[in-house]
């Protein structure tokens, strides 16, 4: 098999192929170390670790002939760089982190080194996960592979937060990569780029180790090309962590074992307040199109309500913020990272000079909205209220589970933006949420599978929401939509 | 209780006084995370990367921290919340990495609780009084900056950032300096006993801010003062007796008193303002979403109860009810956990409840009287408790005389070594030989008889100077009980 074509491979196909030596680990971990290397026009790397993804294949091998293969044994993977890798630079796309090493490694990352996966590199990503179309990266932005048709070669936002992920596994750089999702950042930015990702349950992968962006929110989960290695990856990287006080302590089911895409007696639910005013036309053509699969695939659908919808943007808003400003007083320039020292300067100069030039504009300016919803005064307005609508939207979802199974839904208001076109509307960026976020606040697992291209030929992604723990179900509706809308598409490479 | 008044120049002023004292959770490994807590370690050695707060580090519950701030709680009869939660409290500063303290404002372990103090614990006809206590809750201690490494830098030792402490909020229930202090050596003598604090203000282990304020007896409470971090009995005492004052003097000026938070300098004897409430920080408190509520079953609960040891109280009457010591012993032999422990300890190695008055008197006069000379904690006594019981029964049977028993105890502290070897090797052992005492007698008055004389005319205060005699020709030896028999029938 030629280079180009094991690039061409996924998880499963990797695994399979190591395993029935059809090629080696090592020369799929060239190939995509060939790849990642003459891509730098995407910017989706920070960091490459070739040598970590050789050492990586060579034990794979290795497991081949002693027969000790493990689920991931041989697949070189991209890192979120908001993941803390030991001896490896962590940025968090900042300048704050400076030139952070972290001396330990999450246990995510950790998870899936034991499941036999290697690391081609850390991923560039929106600025402490704080963005939806990766340019507040301190890093600049990350381009995505897509293109309009229209010919204006117009440079394409991967989405965000998972930007550099999206890009890399669209273009091929690697077969799957990590995310993570706070308010959307794993499933917008599959949406744009046509690959699958989930978010699972909050609590299913350990927050250890992770740079933290709103601690009751941020979930890790798989990026990849389909739903059978999102299945595999998860797989390999939840579990209990004792690290984490908000681990769920729960065994990890085989997702991949259990997939399956007949849905008969499943009932899918359409919930009506997503259908927003100003949707693009074909945003509801796709999801018309979703519920058909569904239905071909033996679900029945039933149309529900989720009232407090409206309200779930604004309260994320304000919790995700609030928990940020106080998440990212550490970055003080006291123990680690930067330190701007002006001569002269006092204790809070220090402070002053280092949060100044390491955090960048998005980031200050949620670390200012989460400090005003907290201090005294305006607490009981925002961030209780917020707190209320939390929990009206929970029970939204709790209310719906009784007439049906999983939510089908758009993963995005809109395909791909151009660059630079919502940079200067933070409202306008922040509406890109409106479908992902009350998942998010809900703790519940949900994913976006490709369901087909706009006219101008890019990505839409369909969302699927599960109730608490029902990961396969999410995965399952997700393979039958997967089968049927038989996306194939790529970006054509221009870089 | 004591009527303690200011004399101002406009009449009588009452202190109003309330405390919260910070106490430091007896516990191997900090609140968070697994660092241990040694006191005195080299700077930045007991850090782990949660303490130092490195990137995606997340706090994870000391169990043990939990159940000494609930059994504190059940020490103090207050009410137990089995559902209570952490809350952030934010602000920046060198010795705090995280950028915020994990505490627990909204929901606290402990709720309302109360403590009862005496002026004279040592005297059972004093005055006690109830102070109720508001709540206790559990939160990370912060680091130590170091001023004195560098000319124009600061240092930081984060040994201590992450510790765990109880807060422990009285209500404002004190009247008095001399209230105040019986409150925080009450309050001291309790958490010892718990085992859920060393109590060592001098370490820092525990230490108080003063909420002081004053007001015409009969008016509502006035604008109160918070002195921080008064670490001993006495600059509690001092605090409030100079902020109480200030604050008269203020008033009766016309001025009026700021809320704020004051600090005590005890080389000046007096307290400085640090920052007033217009300055003072928002803390900007939510509830941290690192950490789950914390819930505790009924079986966590009723292990915690267990647990607990006789509390200083009980353990009083006690000591008075069932070993009929007097009021005074039973309260000094229970105001400190160790010396009760120690008590407990020789009584036990007595095997005898009779003995408990003997045991009593030696330990408050003999043993207390040389540890205070040697300037050492019954905890660092040279001699054991099965050594005293042992000294303790060589003088129930007649082996030693006080005055002999007295003489093996300063060999013991010397040498440590066992009473009977001491005995046995100084040949110090008392004879009751009346035969040897006879002669000894004889010898005595022959070469008094001018004093036997008097005596037989009616100065028998020379009884004693017959036995002193008789005691020093046999070198202390002589059974005293047979001295005195002897000599009556001798000079009869």
């Amino acid at each position: 098999m030629s280079s180009t074509e094991l690039t061409d491979l996924g998880i499963a196909a990797i695994r399979d192929g190591v395993r029935d030596g059809s090629f080696s680990a090592r020369e799929v971990a060239q190939g995509f170390i060939d790849r990642v290397a003459s891509a730098k026009a995407l910017n989706a790397f920070l960091v490459e670790t070739p040598d970590h993804a050789l050492k990586a294949a060579d034990a794979a091998d290795a497991a081949r002939v002693s027969g000790d293969l493990k689920s991931m044994s041989g697949v070189p993977i991209g890192m979120k760089d908001l993941f803390c890798t030991e001896g490896v630079t962590t940025t968090a796309a900042s300048h704050i982190l400076g030139n952070f090493v972290p001396t330990y490694e999450s246990t995510v990352s950790a998870n899936l080194w034991a499941a036999g996966a290697g690391m081609l590199g850390k991923l560039n990503l929106d600025q402490f996960a704080m963005g939806s179309s990766n340019e507040t990266s301190a890093f600049g932005n990350v381009i995505s592979p897509w293109r309009r048709k229209d010919g204006s070669n117009a440079p394409l936002a991967p989405g965000g937060s998972s930007g550099g992920s999206a890009s890399a596994i669209a273009a091929r750089l690697c077969p799957a990569a990590t995310g993570t999702d706070t308010g959307g950042s794993i499933r917008q930015p599959a949406a744009f780029v046509g690959i699958s990702g989930i978010k699972p349950t909050y609590g299913r992968c350990s927050r250890w180790g992770t740079v933290a962006f709103a601690s009751s929110l941020d979930q890790a989960g798989p990026m990849a090309r389909d739903v059978r290695d999102c299945a595999i990856m998860l797989g390999a990287m939840a579990g209990f962590d004792a690290k984490d006080s908000t681990s769920l302590e729960l065994p990890v089911p085989d997702w991949d074992a259990g997939l399956s895409s007949n849905l008969k007696g499943k009932r899918i639910g359409i919930p009506k307040e997503y259908r927003v005013d100003g949707m693009p036309a074909e945003i509801d053509a796709l999801w018309e199109q979703g519920i058909a699969f569904l239905k071909d695939a033996g679900a029945v659908v039933v149309e529900v309500s989720l009232p407090h919808t409206k309200y779930a943007l604004p309260a994320y808003y304000i919790i995700a913020p609030a928990e940020a400003s106080s998440n990212l007083a550490r970055y003080d320039g006291v123990r680690y990272g930067l330190r701007d020292l002006p001569e002269g300067a006092g204790l809070q100069d220090m402070y002053a000079a280092t949060r100044a030039a390491g955090f960048g504009p998005e980031v200050k300016r949620r670390i200012m909205i989460g400090t005003y919803v907290l201090s005294a005064g305006f607490y009981d307005a925002y961030y209780t209220q917020a707190q209320k609508v939390r929990t009206l939207i929970s029970q939204d979802f709790d209310k719906a589970w009784e007439s049906c199974d999983i939510l089908l839904a758009p993963t995005a208001p809109s395909a791909a933006f151009a660059l630079g076109e919502k940079q200067a509307d933070p409202l306008a960026m922040y509406l890109n949420d409106v479908f992902t976020v009350p998942a998010s606040l809900a703790g519940l697992p949900a994913m976006s599978v490709p369901g087909g291209l706009d006219g101008q030929g890019l990505p839409l992604g369909l969302q699927i929401i599960g109730k608490a723990l029902d990961e396969q179900g999410v995965l399952n509706a997700g393979l039958a939509i997967e089968e049927r809308a038989g996306f194939t598409a790529r970006a054509a490479q221009w870089w | 209780m004591s009527e303690y008044r200011i004399q101002g120049a406009t009449g009588e002023w009452e202190v109003v006084i309330g405390l919260e004292v910070h106490a430091q959770i007896t516990s191997k490994a900090k609140l968070f995370s697994g660092a241990a807590t040694d006191f005195g370690a080299e700077p930045n050695s007991q850090v782990s990367l949660v303490d130092a707060a490195m990137p995606g580090m997340l706090p994870v519950l000391n169990g043990e921290c939990v159940r000494q701030a609930v059994r504190t709680g059940m020490a103090i009869e207050a009410q137990i919340n089995a559902w209570s939660r952490f809350d952030r409290k934010n602000y920046f500063y060198a010795d705090l990495p995280q950028g915020y303290q994990i505490s627990q404002l909204y929901h606290p372990i402990v709720g309302e609780g109360r403590l009862m103090i005496s002026l004279d614990e040592k005297d059972a006809d004093a005055e006690t009084k109830e102070i109720g206590i508001e709540r206790i809750h559990i939160e990370q201690d912060a680091g130590k900056l170091m001023h004195d490494q560098h000319p124009t830098q600061s240092y930081v030792d984060l040994n201590r950032s992450g510790v765990a402490l109880m807060e422990i909020v009285s209500k404002p229930d004190m009247r008095s300096p001399a209230e105040a202090g019986a409150y925080v050596k009450k309050l001291r003598s309790i958490l010892r006993y718990v085992g859920s604090c060393d109590g060592n203000m001098e370490e820092g282990s525990m230490r108080a801010d003063v909420n002081v304020s004053v007001r015409k007896p009969g008016d509502a409470f006035g604008t109160r003062t918070e002195t921080k971090n008064v670490n001993s009995v006495r600059y509690v005492m001092q605090t409030i007796e100079i902020e109480a004052n200030r604050q008269v003097d203020v008033l009766e000026a016309g001025g009026t008193i700021v809320q704020e938070t004051r600090l005590f300098d005890p080389d000046k004897n007096e307290t400085r303002s640090m920052r007033s409430k217009e300055d003072a920080h928002d803390y900007r408190y939510f509830p941290d979403p690192d950490l789950l509520p914390l819930v505790l079953d009924d079986q966590f609960l009723a292990d915690c109860r267990a647990s607990l040891p006789e509390l200083p109280d009980a353990k009083r009457r006690r000591y008075e009810g069932d070993l009929g010591l007097t009021a005074y012993a039973a309260a000094v032999l229970t105001a400190e956990a160790e010396t009760a422990r120690w008590f407990e300890a020789l009584m036990e190695a007595c095997g005898d409840q009779a003995m408990a008055k003997a045991a009593s008197n030696w330990l408050i006069s003999d043993l207390f009287g040389a540890l205070n000379r040697l300037g050492m904690d019954i905890e660092d006594s040279p001699v054991s408790p099965a050594q005293g019981a042992e000294l303790l029964k060589l003088v129930a049977d007649g082996t030693l005389s006080g005055s002999l028993a007295k003489q093996v105890f300063e060999i013991m502290l010397e040498t440590g070594d066992d009473p009977a070897k001491i005995v046995e090797e100084k040949g110090l052992k008392q004879t009751s030989d009346t035969g040897a005492i006879e002669s000894v007698i004889a010898g005595i008055l022959d070469a008094n008889a001018e004093k036997v004389a008097q005596y037989k005319d009616g100065k028998e205060a020379l009884f004693g100077f017959f036995v002193g005699q008789t005691m020093k020709a046999m070198q202390g030896k002589a059974n005293p009980q047979v001295v005195n028999e002897l000599l009556k029938k001798a000079l009869a």
